[in-house]
Parts: C-alpha cells; sequence; structure tokens
C-alpha cells in the first residue's frame, strides 16, 4: 500500500510516463498481445492492398462462390470479394476508432479538468452536464439521433457518438484530478506565477497521462462497437465499405440462411478481434495501475482449508 | 435524509432534460424530419391525431417556440404520445403495451440469471485465487467484453438454429401456427424461441458480474476480519460466504439494481438478430419506418426506466451502506 502511494504522488513527465508505459506494455502479457493485433489491423487499414488484390465494392465475380485460393473467403450475393471488403473496411472502422475515441477523450479531458480546477460555478454546471449525459442511455439515443439524422456518412456517426460519450471520462478524469489540487508542486506553479492555462496543460495533465490513455483505449473501444452497430442496422451510409455495413448487407440478404455465413461471421469476428486488442490494452493498464489484481504468479498456500 | 432529497432533485433534472431533449431534436434538425414524415401520412389520419402529432413535433404551427414547449409538456403528462404511423390507427400507448411484456419477460429473467450466476462465480474464482477458474474466466471474459453481442446471437443462430435444428430462431412463437393463448403447447413454444436470444445475452452480460465481484471480493479477503473468522477456525464456506462475500456483494447489487432499468433497451440488437417482438425491435422498426410518435416514446419509455432504476439504486445503496448515510 505504501509503495502504490509512493508510486501515485510522485510526479512524471510525459517523456518518463511514455518510457514506462513502453517498459509495462513488454512485461505485461496482455499489453504484448493487445499491442501485436492493433498493430496488424493499423497495418491493413494503412495498405489494405497488400493483401486484398480486388476491388471491394465491384460486382465482378459470381454471386455465393465457396472458399478458394481466388477468393479466400467466397464472395457475396452481389459478386463481391468478401476478403477484399473485409481488409478494405478495415480502413473505416479504424477512422472511426481513433477520431472518435481521440475527440471524446479530448472533450472529457476538457471537461474534466476544467470542472475539478476551475471550481465554483463552472464545476457546478459542467457536473450537472456530465451526471445527465451519463444516465441517459446512450445506444437509444445515438438511434433516436441517426433516425431523425436519416442515416448519414462516416462523418455524422463520428459527431453524434463523440457529442454523446465524453460523460463517463469526463467524470473519471475530475475525480482524478481534484485529488491533485493541492499538491505542493501545483502550489509552487502557482506561486511561480504561471498562467491557469499554462498549469493544467504543463503539469495537470501530463500527470494523468496513463488514465487518459486508458480511457482512450475505452473510447476507441464503444466507438467501434456503437458504429458498427448503427451501421449493421441501417443507420450509417450502406455504401462505404466498413464491416458494420458488411453485416447489414448479410442481414439484409440472410446470408445466415442462405449458406453465406461467413459474409456475417467474419466482419463480425473482426470487430470482435479489434475490440479485444483494445480491452486487453486496458485491462493491462488496470493491472499496472493496481497492483492488487495482477495475476498470482506462485501458487499460494491453500487458504480455503483453515489449519487445525 | 439530505441524500434522499438531493438524489430524488437530480432525478427530475434528468427527466426534465431528457423531456427537453426530446422537444428540441427534431427541431433542431435540418428541415424538420417530421414534416416529411406528417406529409406521408397526411390523408390518412384524423383531425385530432394529426393536431396531437402537431403539437409533439412542432409542425405547421405559428406558434413561439416556449409556446410549443408548454403545449409539448401537456401533452406528454397526460400521457398522450400521438398516433403510430406503421400501426395505424392504434395509438402509441397501446403499441408499446403489446411489445414491453416480450422484452420484460426475455431481458427481465435473463438479467436476475446473469446476476445470480456471474456473482457466485466471482465468488468462487476469488476464493480460489489462481485456481483453474480463476486464471481461466477473466482473460476469456476481457474478449467477451469486446464481441458486439449482436453477433454472439448471430453464431448461435447459425449453429443450433440453422446447422443443427435444435431451436427456433425466428420471433416471439411459431407465428404462422400458434394462437396466442395460456395452451402448453403455446407457453412451450414462448420457451423455447426465447432461449436463443436469452442465451447470447447470458454470455455477453455474465462477464461483468464475475470480473466485479472476484475484484471487490480479492480485495475483501484481504481484511483482518476475514482473517480472524479464519482464524476462529470456521468452516471454509462460511467465511467464504458470511464474511467475504457479504461485504463484496454491495457494488454488483447497485450494479443489479441499474441494469434492471436496462432491462428495457439492453437487448435491442438481439431482439433485431432474433426478430423477436419486444420493444428494441420495435424501435428500429419505428426508426427505419420513419414512426417518429413511436420513436419519441419508446425513447422516453427507456430512459424513464433507467432513470428509476438508478433512483433505486441510489435509494438501496444508501439503505445498505452505512458510509453513505454518514458522509452526507
Amino acid at each position: 500500500m505504501a509503495l502504490q502511494a509512493t508510486i501515485e504522488t510522485r510526479r512524471l513527465p510525459t517523456s518518463q510516463a511514455l518510457a514506462r508505459i513502453g517498459r509495462a506494455v513488454r512485461s505485461n502479457r496482455k499489453a504484448t498481445a493487445g499491442t501485436a493485433l492493433l498493430a496488424i489491423f493499423i497495418l491493413v487499414s494503412l495498405f489494405p492492398g497488400v493483401i486484398a488484390h480486388d476491388n471491394p465494392t465491384l460486382d465482378a465475380y459470381a454471386p455465393h462462390l465457396g472458399l478458394s485460393s481466388a477468393h479466400l473467403l467466397g464472395t457475396t450475393a452481389y459478386g463481391q470479394d468478401i476478403w477484399a471488403q473485409l481488409a478494405w473496411g478495415t480502413r473505416n472502422v479504424m477512422i472511426i476508432a481513433f477520431t472518435a475515441g481521440l475527440a471524446t477523450t479530448a472533450i472529457a479531458v476538457l471537461v474534466g479538468i476544467a470542472a475539478a480546477y476551475l471550481g465554483g460555478l463552472w464545476d457546478a454546471s459542467l457536473n450537472v452536464l456530465t451526471d445527465v449525459l451519463l444516465v441517459i442511455p446512450l445506444f437509444p439515443l445515438l438511434i433516436v439521433i441517426a433516425g431523425y439524422a436519416h442515416g448519414g456518412g462516416t462523418l455524422v456517426l463520428i459527431v453524434v457518438i463523440t457529442a454523446t460519450s465524453w460523460s463517463y471520462t469526463a467524470r473519471q478524469l475530475r475525480s482524478q484530478a481534484l485529488t491533485l489540487r493541492g499538491r505542493d508542486f501545483l502550489e509552487a506553479a502557482r506561486v511561480r506565477g504561471e498562467r491557469k492555462l499554462y498549469i493544467i496543460v504543463v503539469e495537470v495533465i501530463p500527470t494523468m497521462t496513463s488514465l487518459i490513455v486508458a480511457s482512450f483505449l475505452t473510447n476507441a473501444l464503444y466507438a467501434v462497437l456503437f458504429a458498427s452497430s448503427l451501421q449493421f442496422i441501417g443507420l450509417g451510409d450502406p455504401n462505404t465499405v466498413s464491416w458494420g455495413t458488411m453485416l447489414y448487407w448479410a442481414q439484409n440478404n440472410a446470408a445466415l440462411q442462405t449458406g453465406q455465413p461467413l459474409w456475417a461471421l467474419a466482419p463480425g469476428a473482426c470487430i470482435a478481434a479489434l475490440g479485444a486488442a483494445f480491452a486487453l490494452l486496458n485491462y493491462a493498464f488496470d493491472e499496472i495501475g493496481n497492483p492488487a489484481l495482477r495475476p498470482v504468479r506462485v501458487r499460494p498456500l491453500k487458504r480455503g482449508k483453515p489449519r487445525a | 435524509m439530505r441524500y434522499v432529497l438531493r438524489r430524488l432533485g437530480f432525478f427530475i433534472l434528468t427527466l426534465w432534460a431528457a423531456l427537453t431533449f426530446n422537444f428540441l431534436l427534431p427541431r433542431l434538425m435540418p428541415g424538420n424530419p417530421a414534416l416529411a414524415m406528417l406529409g406521408k401520412f397526411h390523408g390518412n389520419l384524423t383531425p385530432q391525431s394529426l393536431n396531437a402529432l402537431e403539437i409533439l413535433f412542432g409542425v405547421n404551427t405559428h406558434k413561439s417556440l416556449p409556446t410549443q414547449y408548454v403545449d409539448y409538456l401537456h401533452q406528454i403528462v397526460t400521457g398522450n404520445f400521438g398516433t403510430s404511423l406503421d400501426f395505424y390507427p392504434a395509438s402509441v400507448d397501446s403499441v408499446i403495451g403489446g411489445a414491453i411484456w416480450w422484452t420484460l419477460g426475455l431481458v427481465g429473467i435473463t438479467t436476475v440469471l446473469a446476476f445470480v450466476l456471474g456473482t457466485g462465480l466471482g465468488i468462487v474464482a476469488a476464493w480460489r485465487r489462481g485456481g483453474r477458474l480463476d486464471s481461466v474466466l477473466p482473460p476469456v471474459f476481457v474478449i467477451a467484453s469486446a464481441v458486439p453481442y449482436f453477433w454472439v446471437g448471430m453464431v448461435l443462430v447459425l449453429v443450433f438454429g440453422i446447422n443443427l435444428h435444435w431451436l427456433p430462431y425466428v420471433d416471439g412463437y411459431y407465428v404462422a401456427t400458434d394462437t396466442p393463448s395460456l395452451s402448453p403447447q403455446f407457453i412451450g413454444d414462448v420457451l423455447s424461441h426465447a432461449i436463443l436470444p436469452a442465451l447470447s445475452l447470458l454470455i455477453t452480460t455474465i462477464g461483468t458480474w464475475i470480473l466485479t465481484m472476484r475484484n471487490t471480493m480479492i480485495t475483501t479477503l484481504a481484511e483482518d476480519y476475514v482473517r480472524m473468522a479464519r482464524a476462529k477456525g470456521l468452516p471454509g464456506w462460511r467465511v467464504m460466504l458470511d464474511y467475504a462475500a457479504r461485504n463484496a456483494i454491495l457494488p454488483n447489487l447497485t450494479g443489479f439494481a441499474m441494469s434492471l432499468g436496462f432491462v428495457v433497451s439492453g437487448a435491442i440488437l438481439i431482439e433485431y438478430v432474433f426478430n423477436y417482438p419486444g420493444v428494441g425491435f420495435m424501435l428500429l422498426q419505428a426508426v427505419q419506418g420513419e414512426d417518429y410518435p413511436l420513436m419519441q416514446a419508446l425513447f422516453l419509455l427507456i430512459t424513464v426506466a433507467v432513470l428509476v432504476a438508478i433512483l433505486i439504486a441510489d435509494l438501496a445503496t444508501a439503505l445498505l451502506d452505512p458510509r453513505t448515510r454518514a458522509a452526507s
């Protein structure tokens, strides 16, 4: 306990914190697996053409083809190559994950830290806003907004997801920032005569790096799940190539019932794998931050049976 | 007491926020979408239902926004949510009344099951720290938490419905051959139709219960009173249940009270995959058919359910945990 406290109170500049994160990633198995998975998806989204030579939207082949070396996962009911769709669809998903994830986290950092640091009326009003947004059920809200917006493209999805899902992170960051208030290093900065903005950006935010990174991972995971779900029920733009829209077309063509399960299963498995990458990294951060949760390495003495 | 009043105040505030949001959204959207919807149905509506819908969505009115707002609130408070356009001439209230029982039955029972099973597994996993259960479960559920839950439904449909032909996977009962009644055959059909959607929900929600319970339980097991109980030579199961679990269960209990609020909205996509005739499936139908009155009412219903559950969870925490009372 005492050790944990000293780790938390010691102030870490960003570069040092990042180096610590790097070391932690290598030493934690969950973190290594998550990083590797995420790296694969990032590479595929940058260079989909390297692994898939077909045009994902071209109805170029016979429909309902099975698995073959020319079509690794077969073709859709429209004669599109499923493997090509999967590879090219990665890009749309990654754009949503990173844009919505970053934007959500940025708003949360802004609101959470401003509330904690400015205090008073600012804190009270930002708090009420956060609390209200926190309890309104998110997915139905997204459905209703997307319904009024008549679907809309990727940008609409990103904006809507960002605007509605920052509250949880803001709440967490505010509590963390509150514990920093009155610390000596902040007091010192104030005495030096630094401006509030400087203190927030240079002193407060770097101290919270690991929580901010963990929040980004959660937000990216939820952005992927929400966006894919909305695309799946037809509230995205059905013409973009994405895992969610693949699921939409597969469902609309009863892919499961007509002997083309891969059309629906493959994009879902990709969403799960990408989500698992984010979740693994996130749990790893949890374990790094809270040593009590780390897996037990040495089997402890039998505790269940009381020794007479 | 002050704590209770504060939570009540917050409940009213959020309820008001949700109502206002519902009021503003169609009016703020570029080219009020409700206008197109009403145009499509114009010839079929009676003057009264047309009037009700115009108040709800702010169409064809020269009144100022504040007056519209007062009219709108009055109509919501008196429970008039207008006429459903997809199920015309049925009122929105009666359409929802037909669907809600399916959802409450399916998701309600599954939520209770997931809570009981998950909490139990979490207790055992923490008690046998480092044992087989404890080393297998967390990584499995790290991955399960990232899987889109409708996709689990699709896999179950494929395996048990289409390939093995064990269970039905469309609708809430055999729509073509069954007539709803209380006969054993109909009840059996309803149950067999509920198994696969319930299983998909169970698989995707149980992990949270296990992990929360396990993690709190691990912290509790390190407490002195647990060591004391062991030292007294009490049987292991008594230490586990009466000393550790009993004190560790609070986060899970509050979580359970809150998850009851999400019963109404928690299975939207599962209902969609299985064509299950509940509230979530209806919400999606309403969105796709541009049945905005039905959509608005369902969104309010879902929000109110969640708000009430959160209020109950807050009150339960105050009742069960003396520390909250002392803090206020």
